[in-house]
């Protein structure tokens, strides 16, 4: 499903990804571990086509295709979906309004049927509600004065809507409280299916009791250093990424 | 006496020249002088003291010299070189089918969604074959007539309502207001004439869609619109056509008389022609709009404007009773070589009198757009408040917003607030709505539609659509 192999990429000229390699296939959900600056949201973002996120070598194919030929709404309209880090405000337009652009867009590209308003509004309410969203939310102007677990709540929404084959949900659990983690990983785990992937980058290893991931890669200086099965994300959680990287005051057991 | 005998014989020798054209064409040679404001009176049976009202209006315009302080810039109008009077064209005129208009205006019309009659009125197609146009006039006249609501072109009004359009006409925007509001008195030809009576609420928006005739009335309209005491009406003005004229002069009055207690609710969308990318070509909008507020009363503007090569327009309020209210809701969009100066006025006369002023500009290619507002509180204005919010947004490096808000308060009470925002479509509200697979052209008008909509919000259902299709034809190409 997806494919990445030896993948460079710059960041405004600066080069940030150095010779990555992934794969995903679909049923499978990884995660992706590592340090603060080490590259996550960069990967998330070169995958998903951000400007100024340049491929600078190597290649990332989704479904048989490169990525680096197609235009971020044409990725969309394929099937890839990224839950933003931050997701940021549209003002004035409406949280309704958005969805509804963005179900027409893809679900027509993807050869659904395409939904009537009727069935859309239906649709979007039952999602709100599996996300512990008010419905008011729809009517609000796109994450327009939402608290950040809102927003985070909102991404969630929004995927569930659009029923992505790939699914990169960029520390979609950084900020919110337990609760809102459990709706967020029962969510998650309600799209899984043989059919689709999902790639989650998180910091913590708490997401990954919910949600339990069948690989965990730790990204650090914009390369896979190790990837291994879901008891990588405990090893690191008791060991912090020193243990890893070599950097022994990362680490947690520093004084053993 | 004899001077003025002679001076009758040489403009009716020259009447003559005048008219003989006017017969074979219906356009007088272009240029102005007395004579030419006496054919158009006389064309249009008008009584004396209307003649001697523009002809006043007239003299007066010669004194007075062209506006140069807007932030607008082209070459100078040659006001002898335009024709002052041209009659709409005769149906045998006009293309017989849509087959025979141009394919670029009707592909616009088609965006819009505009229906297929719809479409032949705009186009200007003989349509009285088509679609009975006259039927549809006659059950909406039927309907106003039992209200009592006078509507009807402004020379219908002179005829038929001589007391009230001498009583109001220029009470608003006086003969010698302005430059532009000088020259529309001396030959403006046509435009709407509303007259709500006492206590009446018009039950249907008045349009001036609805008056087929009024598609021609070309450049030099003239509106007058009286709600009496305790009425209401809401009033909608032109359509969505773009209109194809090379750099065209368009300078309309329009007056708004709002007795105590009455309410006007002025809403326009205006798309006329930009010109082209380089600045080639259309409409100079130089129109002046004005409204007079009386006791308790109150008179909005809702303006979405996309069009014209340059626009000069602050629809104003003089608050001149007590507790009457003020409101300005504006969108103006300019992209390409467009430039605009538009704003309003608030003068506030009466005690508590409050106005609210929101206005959005944006601004795509090359173009310049600069909000210029004027509030100003009167000696008397006891407890006025103003609000004013005016948000700028940039579609790209190339173009310019500017905001010139002048203050003036004479009375210590008064309060005024300024609120000023620029800002532009970030990369990551482009991003986010991309990788939600929306493209870019469509995911920018979604972004300066939600950006407009406490502005949408005031226009009637309909049109509000139709300004939110607008937007989004006209920034079609905007974004790159
Ligand atoms: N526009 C930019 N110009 C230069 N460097 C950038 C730019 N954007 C990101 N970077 C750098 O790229 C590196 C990787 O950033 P990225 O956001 O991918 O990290 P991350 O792994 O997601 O971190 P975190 O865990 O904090 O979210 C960082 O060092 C960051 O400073
Ligand atoms: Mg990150």
């Amino acid at each position: 499903m997806l494919e990445i192999r030896d993948l460079h990429a710059a960041v405004a000229g600066e080069p940030i990804l150095k010779g990555l390699n992934l794969t995903v296939n679909a049923g499978e959900v990884h995660a992706i571990m590592g340090p603060n600056g080490s590259g996550k949201s960069t990967l998330a973002n070169v995958l998903a086509g951000k400007d100024n996120y340049e491929i600078t070598g190597g290649d990332a194919l989704f479904e048989g295709k490169s990525l680096a030929d197609l235009e971020p709404e044409e990725r969309a309209q394929l099937g890839l979906f990224l839950a933003f880090q931050y997701p940021v405000e549209i003002p004035g337009v409406s949280n309704m309004e958005f969805l509804k652009a963005a179900l027409e867009a893809t679900r027509k590209a993807q050869g659904k049927e395409e939904w009537d308003s009727v069935t859309l509004l239906r649709k979007a309410r039952e999602t709100c509600k599996q996300v512990d969203l008010d419905p008011q939310f729809l009517k609000r102007g796109v994450n327009e004065g939402f608290s950040g677990g809102e927003k985070k709540r909102n991404e969630i929404m929004q995927m569930l809507l659009m029923e992505p084959k790939l699914a990169l949900l960029d520390e979609t659990d950084s900020g919110l409280d337990i609760d809102a983690l459990q709706t967020v990983a029962r969510g998650v785990n309600s799209l899984r299916s043989p059919e689709r992937g999902i790639v989650l980058v998180t910091h913590y290893q708490r997401l990954l009791d919910y949600i339990v991931p069948d690989f965990v890669h730790v990204l650090s200086n914009g390369q896979i250093i190790k990837s291994g099965g879901k008891e990588l994300a405990h090893e690191l959680e008791e060991h912090g990424y020193g243990w890893l990287t070599g950097d022994r005051n990362d680490g947690k057991d520093q004084s053993a | 006496m004899s001077t003025q005998a002679e001076l009758d014989k040489v403009i009716s020798s020259e009447y003559e020249a005048g008219f003989t054209t006017l017969v074979e064409s219906d356009t007088l040679p272009p240029g102005l002088n007395e004579d030419v404001i006496r054919v158009i009176s006389a064309k249009k049976g008008e009584p004396e003291w209307l003649l001697e009202w523009r002809l006043d209006a007239y003299r007066n315009w010669l004194e007075m010299a062209e506006p140069n302080w807007a932030h607008v810039t082209y070459p100078p109008v040659d006001l002898n070189a335009i024709s002052y009077y041209s009659a709409p064209k005769s149906m045998e005129d006009r293309p017989q089918s849509l087959d025979e208009v141009d394919p670029e205006l009707l592909d616009t019309y088609k965006k819009l969604g505009i229906p297929l009659h719809e479409q032949e009125m705009l186009a200007g197609v003989a349509v009285d074959a088509v679609f009975d146009s006259v039927s549809v006039g006659t059950t909406f006249k039927a309907k106003l007539a039992e209200a009592g609501v006078i509507f009807c072109s402004i020379s219908e009004a002179v005829h038929e309502h001589p007391e009230l359009v001498k009583k109001y006409l220029g009470s608003v925007v006086p003969k010698g207001d302005n430059f532009f509001a000088g020259l529309n008195s001396a030959v403006f030809t046509d435009g709407s004439f509303v007259y709500i009576p006492k206590g009446v609420r018009c039950p249907m928006e008045l349009s001036t869609y609805f008056r087929i005739n009024e598609a021609n009335t070309g450049q030099f309209e003239r509106t007058l619109i009286v709600a009496d005491e305790g009425s209401y009406v809401s009033y909608l003005e032109g359509c969505t056509a773009p209109q194809r004229d090379e750099n065209q002069l368009h300078a309309a009055v329009v007056e708004l008389v709002a007795l105590p207690g009455a309410e006007i609710k002025y809403s326009t969308v205006q798309n006329w022609y930009p010109g082209d990318k380089d600045g080639k070509g259309g409409i100079y909008n130089f129109v002046t709009k004005r409204g007079v507020a009386h006791d308790n009363a109150k008179i909005s503007w809702t303006q979405v404007e996309t069009g014209s090569a340059i626009t000069w327009k602050y629809p104003s309020v003089v608050l001149r009773g007590d507790n009457s209210v003020g409101e300005f809701y504006s969108v103006a969009l300019t992209r390409h070589a467009q430039q605009a100066d538009t704003g309003t006025k608030m003068i506030h006369l009466g005690k508590n009198t409050r106005s609210t002023i929101v206005s959005k500009g944006i601004s795509a290619g090359k173009s310049s757009n600069a909000y210029r507002g004027l509030v100003r509180m009167g000696p008397r204005a006891e407890n006025a408040r103003n609000f004013t919010q005016c948000d700028s947004l940039l579609l790209g490096d190339t173009c310019g917003a500017h905001t010139f808000p002048y203050i003036e308060s004479k009375h210590p009470s008064a309060t005024i607030e300024h609120e000023a925002t620029t800002s532009k479509v970030s990369d990551d509200q482009l991003f986010l709505c991309r990788q939600r697979g929306i493209d870019p052209e469509k995911a920018i008008s979604m972004i300066v539609n939600g950006f407009c909509k406490e502005v949408f919000k005031e226009l009637p259902m309909e049109f509000a659509v139709e300004a939110g299709k607008l937007l989004e034809v006209s920034l079609e190409g905007a974004v790159g």
